[in-house]
């Protein structure tokens, strides 16, 4: 946020015929947004007149003050001893907020009823609160302050504050005054006046008093000039109130004159005591492991990257980023040496954002200077402090300077400014906004030539010098128009179509979509390990819980289960598609599931379908089969993957090769019976299928026969349907699983399976003894291949 | 003979007022039309008659079968509808009590918009491409105009997972770098990338370390800042109602020249102010510009003979603004209780 004063604004280019407001718009929409526009003034904060003053019955220090406020007469209780019958004053009424977030009420004290509060400025936040303006007591107005009206007028705050959020690339000339200026100026169609940077000088030269050397290419301007036997005092009003109002606190006139040419220039000066700096300054890279006590008294370390502000022998200031305690302004300082200059920006940034320190100065510095206004500013500060600060100026400039100056030429023409907006702007047109901006230029034909002005660092080439005049001409006039392309339908390319219709399907088989963070913790990443390889962590994770990029989506589905289970959701059904990562080149897209309670209900007419092993398997199932894996896919069980169950888990696969897993959770990891899946979308996409065609339907009859086979609890079902079919050849068209029994008349250890068979042929009519024939040849082959028993 | 008519359709009638069921109606049906019916014992009085009273007995007779036929239908029908009519009457269910709750899953909501958006865009000719999270710092920085040190670099605080070099990606760009590169005749591009994104922010209200963006890219010769605004102007509309307005306002990304802001007018207060757009009667809604000319020469393409534009969204705060969620962590928190299975996300 940058905070620009109006007022000061109002220097350099006339807006004082402008709405304010309607001028942050105007601004705003060419490009440099004003985000609020800030006017001094609070309605319950007035002018008051003390119309009598008495003291408190009850008390050594309190006055009780009768208080004209125009409309009103109030009775306010006030402890400063400087209350004067008559007095014009600033008044909190019932109800004000000040700075500080304090809120004034109607009270009583000690017996007397007090209807406000009489205002120090300090308690408006426009003086720092200190023993000595403590003892100051309240503010007195100038006496033709209007009762009732708005102190702020009469305090030299009767300024609007322009609050600029900017872009990156307009920092540079937007963060001090002059620059907005030119900004302001190019909207208004106006000129920009600059400051008065010329001053008189004492007969003695800073060259005989000072040398610089500059031994790094990182410091490309080093400007120094000399002062002496300043007076250090307060500033002038017209400069503190400049800095209060774009958001710095005055502290003594010549530290906020330095302060005062950053916001004005855009330009950091950083201010050496000369007797504690001696005759020499040399600007180099800092040594490895060396040290300096810094203004705030804190001991830095330095490194080969920081560039370093020496005496000849030791650091006295970390350049542009925070000076020395061994060389600073402080009370008794009489003589100043100016440093105006220019660092690298990128070492600047490292250096700030290393230790912690960034601030407005080093700020501009890592946003690049403009080296014609480093020239003007350290003169602006000899003329300032001679004129508030008694200083006298040596003459002279000490200037290190290997700026390139080579002018910055780019070149457009009208056509590619129209072609590339879609506009139809004319060469006047464009020619004013070129003059407007004061961007020197030569025309031939149609053909700008423009030369940038060194402010201006964001324009470089032919599309920025169409972005200005596309801006300043106003997007507003832009019609809507479409590309004049092919006309086809987008599709879905690679993977994503396949993802889209697994998402769909699952929703539509009522599982709800989920969408958790890509990293994870530690102990996460330890669970549902089936698939996992070397953990990836991130380099500088922000927190230990998010710090590993994810391989299993599971354990943030168990996270989801847990959440929704603890608000009482007890019927958890969800799915989530992610990317994972076994190795940070290989992306796996992943689907999980993840099932808990039920999944289809109806409690009074106790209809309840549990959320289980083969709940999940039929949605899988669907799904395969809604993607065309018909015949494709199979469940092999498989009791080795971590964090499941070992009896109640199966692999799988697509064409015999495993795409993923599917069971019950471990209950040490998951108490609530919970079932899970984890496939690789990435390995099913690869598994091609072919699009669906028609089919006739058999037009001949079908025989069903029914037979259950009894055989050992361990043995799978699978195992005998193979059987099955492996002996009924190709009249076979089915086999259904319709009844599975433990219990009375069949064995502990026993089951029993119930298949009805279905048997067919394109062809022609199946007569039933060819069918009896075939069943009876089933059974006897299946019985005696597996050694089981029919169940009758 | 009409009195014996007329008596018999008495008697019938009198016997049909105490029938209640189908086996009462039987028996009435017997008693004149069966065997030994009065209706049957009548006609044996045919054989006596000569010709001519035959005819004329014979009429009579039929017209008396006809009346008592139908009298006995009627009753029959009577009958049927009482019996119908109780067993509905026993049928009868309390239609207040819940149904089966048949619960298709709901979308993530931000899945939601992301679908509504890439059928919106497949329909103009956009295809939907997808580019890899873990990301090449070339093409998440490098080539689109922000090399190491840049300041913009600084708003995208990014997650290093190797050295310099591999990282998560802090925006869907790379995925439009990837498009321009391999797109090897250098020819027109009109593709949208939404995806998962990652920046260094705390999480709370309004961030978030992992979130969405939906790029959009198209390039071909002579496309203008105007085909950017007309495309944006559908999808606004799209978005949030035919009755928005949209503007352009100049702003700054390192991969666009010129670039805007996108800003659609208020849909809440239709532009008078209010909280929502903070009073300005517009709220931004993304951000977008004229593809780089240095982004298109990194990517191969003659910034002089082609040029394309370049959109992003933040697919969070679009489905704040226009579901009214005030949360961006509402997004992954997948409160089941949340349920957004409608037509409109």
């Amino acid at each position: 946020m940058m905070r620009i004063s109006t007022n000061w604004l109002n220097d350099y280019v006339d807006i004082s015929d402008e709405n304010l407001k309607e001028l942050a718009l105007k601004v705003t929409n060419a490009g440099v947004n004003v985000e609020t526009v800030e006017e001094y003034s609070n309605p319950l904060l007035v002018v008051g007149q003390l119309l009598d003053v008495f003291d408190h019955p009850d008390s050594d220090h309190l006055h009780v003050c009768k208080v004209d406020v125009r409309d009103e007469v109030l009775q306010i209780i006030c402890g400063a001893p400087n209350v004067q019958k008559k007095m014009k004053v600033i008044v909190a009424k019932n109800g004000c907020v000040l700075p500080d977030g304090t809120q004034i009420k109607n009270t009583v004290m000690r017996g007397v009823e007090s209807q406000g509060m009489l205002c120090a400025l300090m308690e408006l936040d426009l003086e720092e609160n200190t023993p000595e303006n403590y003892e100051k007591g309240i503010c007195k107005l100038p006496d033709e302050a209007l009762v009732g009206s708005n102190p702020y007028n009469y305090l030299g705050f009767d300024d609007t504050i322009f609050n600029l959020d900017l872009n990156p690339n307009r920092e540079a000339d937007c963060t001090n005054h002059i620059g907005f200026a030119y900004e302001v100026a190019a909207v208004l169609g106006k000129k920009v006046e600059k400051p008065e940077t010329k001053c008189k000088t004492i007969d003695a030269d800073v060259n005989d008093e000072l040398d610089v050397q500059v031994i790094t290419d990182n410091c490309t301007m080093y400007n120094a000039r000399k002062v002496k036997n300043v007076v250090i005092k307060e500033s002038p009003d017209f400069i503190k109130e400049r800095l209060i109002n774009c958001g710095m606190r005055p502290i003594n006139n010549v530290v906020d004159i330095s302060n005062y040419i950053m916001l004005e220039y855009g330009q950091p000066l950083h201010f050496f005591d000369a007797a504690k700096l001696g005759k020499h300054i040399l600007v180099r890279m800092a040594e490895k492991g060396e040290t300096i006590v810094t203004l705030d008294g804190v001991e830095r370390k330095l490194c080969e990257e920081d560039i370093l502000i020496t005496d000849g022998d030791n650091p006295v200031c970390v350049a542009g980023v925070m000076g020395g305690a061994n060389s600073g302004i402080d009370e008794s300082t009489k003589d100043v040496v100016i440093e105006a200059a220019i660092f690298d920006p990128l070492k600047i940034r490292y250096t700030s954002k290393r230790l912690d320190l960034k601030s407005e100065a080093s700020r501009r510095y890592e946003h690049g200077l403009n080296y014609e206004y480093t020239l003007e500013a350290i003169d602006r500060a000899c003329y300032l402090l001679e004129k508030y600060a008694d200083a006298e100026v040596l003459t002279g400039v000490i200037t290190h300077d290997i700026v390139d100056k080579t002018p910055r030429v780019a070149k457009v023409t009208l056509s590619k400014i129209n072609s590339l907006l879609g506009l139809d702007i004319s060469l006047d047109e464009a020619k004013k906004c070129f003059n407007n901006l004061m961007f020197p230029f030569e025309l031939k034909g149609e053909e700008f030539t423009v030369t940038i002005p060194n402010r201006r660092n964001d324009v470089a080439m032919r599309e920025d010098l169409v972005e200005e005049v596309g801006r300043l001409y106003g997007y507003q006039h832009l019609e809507n128009s479409m590309p004049d392309l092919e006309i086809r339908r987008g599709t879905y390319v690679g993977n994503i179509a396949l993802r889209k219709a697994v998402s769909k399907r699952l929703r539509a088989l009522g599982l709800n979509e989920t969408r958790t963070y890509s990293l994870i913790s530690p102990e996460m990443d330890e669970m549902f390990a089936y698939e996992k390889k070397q953990s990836i962590p991130l380099l500088k994770p922000m927190s230990v819980d998010k710090s590993i990029i994810r391989q299993s989506i599971l354990p943030s589905l168990k996270n989801v289960l847990e959440y929704n289970v603890a608000r009482g959701v007890k019927d958890v059904n969800i799915y989530e598609i992610a990317n994972t990562y076994s190795n940070v080149e290989e992306e796996d897209t992943k689907l999980a599931i993840l099932m808990s309670g039920e999944y289809m209900s109806n409690t009074w007419q106790g209809v309840h379908v549990k959320s289980d092993f083969y709940c999940l398997k039929g949605i899988v199932s669907n799904l395969f089969e809604y993607l065309g894996y018909q015949d494709r896919y199979s469940f092999v069980p498989c009791s080795e993957i971590p964090d499941m169950h070992p009896g109640a888990t199966a692999l799988i696969n697509i064409d015999n090769r495993p795409v993923g897993y599917m069971g019950r959770v471990h209950p040490s990891l998951i108490k609530k019976e919970t079932y899970v899946l984890e496939l690789s979308l990435t390995t099913v996409a690869s598994k091609k299928t072919r699009s669906y065609k028609y089919k006739e339907q058999n037009k001949f009859p079908s025989i069903v026969k029914d037979v259950a086979f009894v055989m050992p609890k361990t043995m799978n079902s699978l195992e005998v349907e193979k059987e099955i079919r492996r002996s009924s050849g190709k009249l076979l068209k089915n086999i259904a699983v319709f009844d599975v029994y433990v219990g009375e008349n069949v064995k502990e250890d026993e089951k029993s399976i119930a298949y009805s068979l279905t048997f067919g042929d394109e062809t022609r009519t199946l007569t039933s003894e060819e069918v009896n024939e075939l069943f009876n040849k089933v059974i006897e082959e299946v019985t005696k291949k597996l050694n089981l028993t029919i169940r009758n | 003979m009409k009195e014996k008519k007329d008596k018999i359709i008495r008697d019938l009638e009198d016997a049909l007022s105490s029938v209640s069921n189908a086996v009462e109606l039987y028996e009435v049906k017997a008693e004149f039309l069966g065997k030994k019916g009065c209706v049957t014992e009548l006609s044996a009085s045919l054989k006596t008659m000569s010709p001519e009273e035959k005819k004329n007995f014979g009429k009579k007779l039929n017209e008396l079968k006809t009346a008592v036929e139908e009298k006995l239908t009627i009753k029959g029908k009577e009958i049927e509808n009482r019996i119908l009519n109780e067993k509905l009457e026993k049928e009868k269910i309390d239609v207040t009590l819940p149904g089966m709750q048949i619960k298709c899953g709901s979308p993530n909501i931000l899945e939601g918009l992301i679908e509504s958006l890439e059928e919106l865009f497949m329909t103009m000719g956009y295809d939907v491409v997808e580019g890899p999270e873990v990301e090449k710092d070339l093409y998440n920085f490098e080539l689109l105009n922000l090399p190491k040190g840049h300041p913009a670099r600084d708003a995208q605080d990014t997650f290093y997972v190797k050295d310099d070099e591999l990282l998560l990606r802090s925006q869907t760009s790379p995925v439009q770098v990837r498009t321009m590169l391999a797109n090897e005749e250098k020819g027109p591009i009109r593709v949208i990338c939404p995806g998962k994104t990652y920046r260094r922010d705390d999480d709370d209200a309004t961030h978030s370390h992992q979130f969405t963006q939906m790029e959009g890219l198209l390039i071909d010769k002579g496309v203008s800042l105007a085909d950017l605004k007309g495309t944006f102007d559908i999808i606004a509309k799209f978005l949030f109602g035919e009755n928005v307005d949209t503007r352009f306002r100049s702003s700054f990304y390192p991969f666009t020249e010129p670039s805007v802001e996108l800003d659609v007018s208020c849909f809440n207060c239709g532009g008078e102010g209010c909280p929502i757009c903070k009073s300005t009667g517009w709220i931004t809604v993304g951000g977008a510009g004229m593809v780089h000319p240095k982004v298109l020469s990194n990517c191969g393409y003659d910034p002089d003979t082609m040029s394309g534009f370049a959109f992003g969204f933040g697919i969070e705060r679009l489905a704040m603004l226009k579901y009214g969620v005030t949360d961006v962590r509402m997004f992954y928190t997948n409160d089941l209780r949340t349920n957004c299975d409608r037509k409109d996300v």
